[in-house]
């Protein structure tokens, strides 16, 4: 009877091409908001991604997530370094300083200042130079995409031409010179990010009575994290996060206090009422049209409980065909714009399980309408004309 | 007006009806389709059932078929009682034991012949491959050649259509077959020979088959006329027997 069931909806093909691009384009815009959302959400800790050797992150305690920084004294870092648990522990780092352009015009950048001696933190790629030329007088890394794009000098013929290592920037009116172009992920503002030394860092930000930004912790091996955290807290009165713990607490600052998740929930919303209406409201029209059919089949010996797996397999058809298509889509898109463009965009395999759940639920929604509808039919309407 | 049956002939009857009622609707909006119908149809027998529009046949044959439920009266088709089943055991009873053949044909549009022919047996649990093979042999026997059992029935014309349905009906061996207004659709020449058809190939000694028409064309291919008027069987000819004004 499956056989039946496909060939009585693929022989509709205007209601079958139908519901099936009502559920690639609902499972579409499904998938892309969420992956683009997915995709911002994740940049907002790109720092802690990019840094991961620490297990721990020591922060003031009204640090409410990365980007909310409120230094510490530089000896916080020595009464870290004293708790119990504690492998080591390298101060850092992390504040936007304005780089001047060689046209005039001033770019905010992102800069790190890394642990002087063990330059611990630096950028996971380097593309062109070596971590240890930090060292150098001066040094500074730049990431790729701000030396190609950002921080690129406009020669005189107009053309943008990407720093290169020797080349020298001005930041806050201190002198950098280009030791290296390394790769990172990006970041949520999209700013150029400049390496440094933490010392150097300091010379070149705004001078402040604190500047240390965190502490960043490596328990001992076996160490429990959140005994260590907790050891960290009773000693400093400081607040130590566990690098997930960190993640999750920036993460939800930005879910919690900015109108993103509202405007990709209405998107996805949109994505699921156009599979409702389109895919639900067409695949309810082909049952209707085809009643006499499932009456005659009624009628001819066909019992309900068929009847009902009859319309679920076409059903569940046009949805593994929808959805396969909608997310095919959504990926060759992303990756198409992730290779052109700095848009953020992540396919993680819970996104696509949860667009292929929204989707069974469009289908099975859609199909309890048109089963209802076959179950109630009385077979003896087979004989009317 | 037939006369009730006796227990003693009842086991040589395909239909024993007597009695039988059925309303649609309640109130004062009530219809009574049926109002007391009695009624028995031999195996090997082809009765047809004719009267007026809006005498109560297509009822009748919806409820000898056990696709719809009778109100009142006893009604034992094949030696069973649809009343006394319950609605899936009438349904698999309807697949193992009836076949239909209705007005408009009611071929699925997006199976070939074969495939239409071959649903009875699918839905009796045969499997597709030898179930379309199966088909093939009926269409030939009906007359349609392998080129015709692969087209879809909108590329046949009204009379092939209705062989497909006949074919259709007797593929799983019933011992009943109904069929409302075989031949209205069709002009006079293509339906005497579907009725010639269904005489050869449909009834047999152990079937019965009951046609519901309009068309005194084809009341010849009968064994027995029933006459209905107002819910009940007026009276019962023997086809053979009958004049021409009598048809």
């Amino acid at each position: 009877m499956g056989f039946i069931a496909l060939k009585m909806l693929i022989g509709d093909r205007a209601k079958y091409i139908g519901i099936v691009i009502g559920l690639t384009f609902a499972s579409l815009l499904m998938t892309q908001q969420a992956a683009i959302f997915i995709g911002i959400m994740t940049r907002t800790y790109s720092f802690l991604t990019d840094f991961s050797l620490p297990d721990i992150w020591v922060v003031d305690p009204q640090v409410q997530y990365i980007e909310d920084i409120k230094p510490l004294r530089d000896t916080e870092v020595l009464r870290v370094r004293g708790v119990e648990g504690v492998q080591w522990a390298v101060p850092v780092y992390k504040g936007m300083l304005r780089a001047r352009l060689d046209n005039g015009t001033f770019q905010t950048c992102s800069m790190v200042g890394l642990d002087d001696a063990s330059l611990i933190g630096g950028p996971p790629v380097m593309v062109a130079g070596q971590l240890g030329d930090l060292r150098q007088s001066d040094a500074v890394i730049v990431d790729e995409v701000g030396a190609t794009g950002k921080l690129a000098r406009v020669s005189p013929n107009g053309r943008r031409v990407p720093l290169r290592i020797g080349d020298t920037l001005e930041l806050n009116d201190h002198r950098a010179f280009v030791v290296g172009i390394c790769r990172v992920t990006r970041t949520f503002q999209s700013n150029p990010v400049i390496y440094t030394t933490y010392s150097r860092a300091t010379t070149f930000a705004p001078r402040e009575r604190k500047l240390m930004s965190f502490v960043a912790v490596k328990a001992k091996t076996g160490e429990d994290l959140k005994v260590v955290c907790a050891q960290i807290e009773r000693v400093t009165g400081l607040k130590a996060y566990t690098c997930d713990a960190f993640k999750k607490l920036t993460f939800t600052y930005f879910l919690k206090y900015t109108g993103m998740p509202i405007n990709f929930l209405t998107a996805v919303l949109l994505g699921v009422v156009v599979g409702i209406t389109i895919s639900g409201q067409t695949f309810y029209n082909f049952t209707l049209d085809n009643l006499r059919y499932f009456g005659t089949l009624k009628a001819m010996g066909t019992t309900d409980g068929r009847l009902l797996g009859m319309i679920l397999l076409q059903a569940l058809t046009v949805g593994a065909i929808g959805y396969g298509l909608g997310v095919g889509a959504a990926s060759i898109w992303g990756s198409w714009a992730v290779s052109r463009t700095q848009i953020a965009f992540r396919l993680p395999w819970q996104l696509l399980a949860g667009t292929g759940v929204a989707v069974l639920l469009i289908c099975l929604g859609s199909a309890a309408l048109s089963i209802r509808k076959v179950i109630r039919l009385e077979p003896a309407v087979v004989f009317r004309s | 007006m037939v006369a009730n049956l006796t227990p003693a002939n009842a086991s040589r009857r395909a239909v024993i009806c007597c009695g039988l009622t059925k309303t649609y609707g309640s109130g004062p909006a009530a219809v009574q389709a049926l109002r007391g119908v009695d009624l028995e149809v031999a195996p090997g027998e082809l009765l047809m059932l004719v009267g007026p529009s809006g005498c109560g046949k297509t009822t009748l044959i919806s409820v000898l078929a056990g696709v719809l439920r009778r109100d009142g009266g006893d009604c034992t088709v094949l030696d069973q009682d649809y009343n006394k089943m319950r609605r899936n055991e009438t349904t698999r009873f309807r697949g193992q034991n009836i076949g239909f053949v209705f007005q408009a044909f009611n071929l699925i549009p997006s199976l070939t012949a074969a495939e239409n022919v071959a649903t009875p047996l699918m839905i009796n649990g045969a499997r597709r491959r030898s179930a379309v093979s199966a088909a093939g042999e009926i269409l030939h026997r009906v007359g349609l050649d392998e080129r015709m059992a692969r087209s879809w029935p909108a590329d046949l014309s009204g009379g092939q259509q209705q062989r497909v349905a006949i074919a259709r009906s007797f593929i799983h061996g019933p011992r009943l077959i109904v069929c409302d207004e075989p031949t209205s659709a069709l002009d006079s020449e293509t339906g005497r020979r579907v009725m010639e058809l269904m005489r050869e190939l449909a009834v047999k000694t152990d079937r019965a088959v009951i046609v519901v028409t309009h068309d005194a064309r084809i009341f010849e291919f009968a064994d027995r006329i029933a006459y209905m008027n107002d819910g009940r069987i007026t009276r019962v000819v023997d086809a053979q027997t009958m004049s021409a004004g009598e048809k």
